[in-house]
């Protein structure tokens, strides 16, 4: 992860930082409506909004969907343990865990060329 | 019909991706294997893709595609999008390590922030990374090889391939998950109805895609072009044919 391009860091400083400031900033303005996806699953469905709990009436592929196995996850939903305004923090937890995980792999993959000494 | 209501994943907060029990099991499982397979393949594959420079950037990439997917982006009333970053990560990274950077973040969406059922991983993966890298390279690819036909590849004629490769694989990816409702979706909606819908939207989502993937691509090219995976297939092509 730390190999160094010749050319210096200012392209790897400027890239990570466009990316923390995305997770953790520009995340907020994101749209709350479900997605292309997430509308198709939902057509034929009301979402009725009772006591704060949603719910779903009419037929629809949505309402074949079961709760997910990680809802539990401290970071689900893009939240710390569901607080509100804790999603740019998620965000950029994420984007830490990704590079770590990615960057990782990779360098794993990398590293099995037989022919190839990779900066280890 | 399922007495039982159960709200989905992504009324109220940011989430996307196709939740648990979407498809049946057995089409869940059909498409895990596909997507194992194929990231095996990548795997081996991405080995002549990655040195020491693009180790990095692969890993910024991944990144970058789990931030970006983060900003949903209104395309009509009440429906938004976001990139896949299928085309983006393979154009800068080349298309297996490309493929491995946008499955990796939907296992960490999927396991850390509970968006994009586990079971879902399968599909997901077979659409937004495999699907979504093969449609929107290939096609990246042929416009590439066809500007370079007509002279040199300006960086503004790169940001045009990159987005109409965006928008070529976002489709596609909306299609892979058309053909997995197809083999085992619960058969609520006609198939005919979620196909012209999910494409509509797609193209729509495509659009959007498009930009960010040509800004993205173009803002790369501009600073540092030696890292850009597309611009060096000459290369890549000699170290295939030695």
């Amino acid at each position: 992860m730390t190999a160094t391009a010749k050319r210096g860091p200012v392209f790897w400083i400027v890239f990570a930082a466009v990316t923390l400031l995305i997770a953790g900033g520009v995340s907020y303005l994101a749209s709350s409506s479900p997605d292309g996806l997430d509308s198709a699953t939902l057509m034929g469905c009301e979402v009725v909004e009772t006591d704060g709990a949603e719910e779903l009436t009419g037929s629809c592929i949505a309402q074949h969907a079961t709760d997910h196995a990680m809802a539990t996850s401290p970071l689900a939903d893009y939240s710390i343990a569901g607080a509100d305004g804790t999603g740019g923090l998620a965000g950029i937890i994420g984007v830490l865990v990704t590079v770590l995980v990615a960057g990782g792999a990779f360098w794993v993959i990398a590293r099995t060329r037989s022919n190839r000494d990779i900066g280890a | 019909m399922s007495s039982t209501i159960v709200p989905p994943e992504g009324l109220s907060f940011v989430a996307m991706h196709m939740s648990d029990g979407i498809v049946n099991a057995p089409t869940s499982l059909l498409f895990a294997v596909v997507a194992i397979a194929a990231l095996g393949v990548c795997a081996w594959k991405a080995r002549d893709e990655l040195d020491e420079r693009t180790v990095p950037l692969a890993g910024l990439v991944a990144a970058f595609v789990f931030a970006v997917q983060m900003v949903n982006f209104p395309i009509l009333p009440g429906v938004s999008g976001h990139l896949l970053g299928g085309a983006l990560a393979a154009i800068l990274v080349g298309p297996y390590t490309g493929a491995l950077c946008v499955a990796i973040v939907l296992v960490v969406q999927s396991l850390l922030f509970a968006d994009g059922g586990v079971t879902a991983l399968g599909t997901n993966i077979t659409n937004m990374s495999v699907i979504g890298v093969a449609a929107g390279y290939t096609a990246a690819v042929l416009l590439y090889r066809l500007a370079r036909r007509n002279g040199g590849v300006p960086v503004p004629a790169l940001g045009v391939i990159a987005f109409v490769s965006a928008v070529i694989g976002t489709v596609c990816a909306a299609m892979g998950f058309v053909l997995e409702y197809a083999i085992g979706g619960a058969a609520t909606a006609s198939l005919g109805t979620v196909a012209a819908y999910m494409f509509g939207t797609h193209v729509l989502i495509g659009i959007g895609e498009g930009v960010i993937t040509a800004l993205t691509v173009m803002a790369v090219a501009r600073a540092r072009p030696d890292l850009v995976y597309l611009l060096r297939t000459n290369r890549a092509a000699a170290a295939v044919a030695a």
